[in-house]
């Protein structure tokens, strides 16, 4: 294992880099007509992981760009350790960027690449051909100094690109989905190495992903984007538990959506009459207990695996089970209800659960805490 | 030049399945050398025999040229202009490439018109258009005398400036296009990488943008070098006595003289000297290796 890992937790030759925060306040961007950003506020701490989720065209890359400095806010301000650097040229503003494609000068060997910032900041050559030998140490790339990116695999230039992106120790690190071209396993495995990275070195990383399980897995606090408009922003589990919406609920992880109308309220459960008839219950969300009245169209959010399957006998919502699809560790049932086409269940493989076949008519039962309101 | 033939086989027979088979391979590119061998490498060969044989084997048309002073300094005059020209469109080709990488859209369409559509237009209307502007109560000289900054008109017609003036314009867009193609080549992210790694807008041309479009200088360079070297009708239109060009000499001994062995002896030196150019040009830069890539 220790020859496997690619990125050296214990490596010391990179001193500690004092993370910096980041500040994005009331940011707007505008192409003519269309609103890129819409009002984007964010606070981001030192040495902080968030991540940037959204749809493509959500605006995450815009709001990306505006804090590198590739773009400027058509209204609002981004500050970088409090100094509002909106209107500062990118290579001023001492930023640390990963590109998806890595970006890597074809022209110059990898020692020259990774050396290039410490050149831009006018050290000594031999002090910065040192340095860069390190920041290539620290990602296990030694001996490929004197090669062309162009002869090095796509994990390889990566891991270039973040030690060049990392060498001259920048406050803040912005990476633009960095693992996008790689394929799934080399991804998990770059996920977890440079989670390690940005945990020992202590840098502000604020990295743009379309793939939420990439998000939960790396960041500190995800901020899911859609449209332009910042929907919600929150450690994963908060995400994962308590969406604020039900975009969120259904980006982060999957999720069941039923419309219903508001039957009852008791304290923090809630009944509902679904659109089949069925009488459910469910959590209300801050937005519905906001608002919600009786008699109210509302909308129930549920996670495949927190919902049960018994015995049609026991009453509540009805359906046929359509499909078995083995996944794994569960088994993901496809369930059609009298007014929903496809209620998706995940039932560990390893339980002790009614595990019904196709065809089979079944009642669907989860706990009123496992079930948002909105 | 054997490279880039297997360059040319190999783009059309990759191992590993993709592509055609070798065979086949050669038999598409037959028509082409057939083609060729007929129309070109067998004329220039013959009129190359033709210079060392007649009717035996013999130097004298090589000597002859290297002893008469006037034929060498044609030679001299031939190369020194073209080396003029090359650097000239390349001082005027590089801007106008590094805008047009920049445009899009109908900015980019009509800066491509712009470009092209000289190279569609006769170089015959292009010189006289160059006679008209230049000469004695042309548009310049009117011009200028108009706005009394000259009394008597400038001699700008039919001498060294103006056969400068029209091949730059003439080869103009044979510099610009491989430039603007190797330039719009260059992934975007490398200068914004570039920038937010600390270099300013001049260190990122100078580091970044520049020594990649070097093989689109290269290709121009070299290709504006040659044609410039055998430019005739420029040179015959809007050029005096002492602008005869290597290419107008040949011309006058086969059509007007009718000595086909000393036609032969000129055409194989300038051969030769241009072959051994491209070699060293090629060592340099490794255009054949850049090529490739």
């Amino acid at each position: 294992m220790t020859a496997a890992r690619a990125i050296d937790e214990e490596f010391t030759g990179l001193q500690p880099i004092r993370g910096g925060t980041v500040a994005v306040e009331a940011v707007v961007k505008r192409y003519g007509d269309f609103v890129a950003v819409d009002d984007v506020s964010l606070d981001i701490g030192q040495g902080e992981f968030v991540a940037l989720l959204g749809p493509s065209g959500s605006g995450k890359t815009t709001l990306l760009m505006m804090i590198a400095g590739f773009d400027q806010p058509s209204s609002g301000a981004v500050r970088i350790d409090g100094v509002d650097v909106s209107h500062m040229p990118p290579h001023r503003r001492d930023i640390g960027m990963v590109f998806q494609k890595y970006a890597l000068f074809p022209h110059m060997s990898i020692l020259d690449n990774v050396a290039f910032p410490l050149r831009m900041r006018g050290i000594a050559t031999r002090e910065r051909r040192r340095q860069a030998a390190d920041a290539l140490a620290m990602v296990s790339l030694q001996g490929l100094e004197t090669r062309l990116p162009t002869q090095l695999s796509g994990g390889q230039q990566q891991r270039v690109a973040l030690a060049r992106a990392i060498v001259y120790r920048p406050p803040v690190l912005l990476m633009d989905e960095p693992l996008g071209a790689l394929d799934k396993k080399l991804r998990e495995r770059m996920q977890l190495e440079i989670k390690r990275l940005q945990e020992s070195l202590g840098a502000t990383v604020i990295y743009v992903t379309h793939d939420q399980e990439e998000a939960l897995t790396m960041a500190d606090r995800i901020a899911v984007m859609n449209h332009g408009k910042l929907e919600q922003v929150g450690s994963p589990a908060e995400l994962y538990e308590r969406p604020a919406n039900p975009f969120v609920a259904n980006f982060i992880g999957e999720t069941n959506l039923m419309d219903g109308a508001l039957l009852g309220i008791a304290g923090e459960e809630w009944a509902l009459r679904l659109d089949d008839g069925s009488i459910v219950h469910g959590t209300p969300s801050v937005a519905a207990r906001r608002s919600a009245q009786l008699g109210a169209r509302v909308r129930l959010a549920v996670r495949p695996e927190r919902i049960g399957l018994a015995a049609a006998s026991e009453g509540g919502m009805i359906g046929t089970v359509t499909d078995v699809i083995y996944a794994g560790p569960t088994l993901i049932y496809l369930v059609r209800t009298r007014s929903l086409p496809e209620v998706i269940v995940r039932i560990p493989v390893q339980s002790d659960a009614l595990k019904p076949s196709r065809g089979a008519t079944v009642a669907l039962a989860w706990a009123a805490a496992n079930a948002l309101v909105y | 030049m054997t490279a880039s033939l297997k360059r040319v086989v190999a783009a059309f027979a990759q191992p590993g399945g993709r592509g055609l088979p070798m065979p086949l391979a050669l038999a598409m590119l037959a028509p082409l050398v057939i083609g060729l061998s007929a129309a070109f490498i067998l004329p220039v060969g013959r009129l190359l025999l033709v210079s060392l044989w007649n009717p035996h084997f013999t130097l004298a048309e090589f000597i002859r040229i290297g002893e008469t002073p006037l034929y060498l300094r044609i030679f001299g005059r031939t190369f020194g202009l073209a080396a003029l020209v090359t650097v000239l469109t390349l001082t005027l080709a590089y801007p106008v490439a590094y805008l047009m990488a920049r445009l899009t859209g109908w900015r980019l369409a009509a800066a491509v018109a712009a470009v092209m559509v000289p190279l569609w237009t006769s170089v015959l209307v292009r010189g006289y258009a160059w006679i008209i502007i230049l000469q004695r109560t042309g548009l310049l000289n009117s011009t200028l005398q108009y706005l009394g900054l000259i009394d008597e008109p400038l001699p700008l017609l039919y001498n060294q400036f103006s056969v400068t003036v029209a091949m730059t314009h003439v080869l103009l867009p044979y510099m610009i296009l491989p430039i603007w193609s190797a330039l719009r080549t260059i992934p975007r992210d490398l200068p914004l990488a570039a920038q937010s790694l600390g270099a300013g807008p001049v260190r990122v041309f100078l580091l970044v943008v520049l020594p990649l479009s070097l093989t689109g200088v290269a290709s121009g360079t070299l290709m504006v070098f040659i044609l410039a070297l055998g430019f005739y009708v420029v040179p015959a239109l809007v050029g005096g006595p002492e602008t005869l060009m290597i290419a107008t000499l040949i011309g006058q001994q086969t059509t007007e003289l009718l000595n086909w062995p000393f036609a032969g002896a000129l055409a194989a030196v300038l051969l030769a000297i241009t072959l051994l150019l491209v070699a060293v040009f090629n060592r340099f830069l490794g255009l054949d290796r850049k090529a490739a890539q």
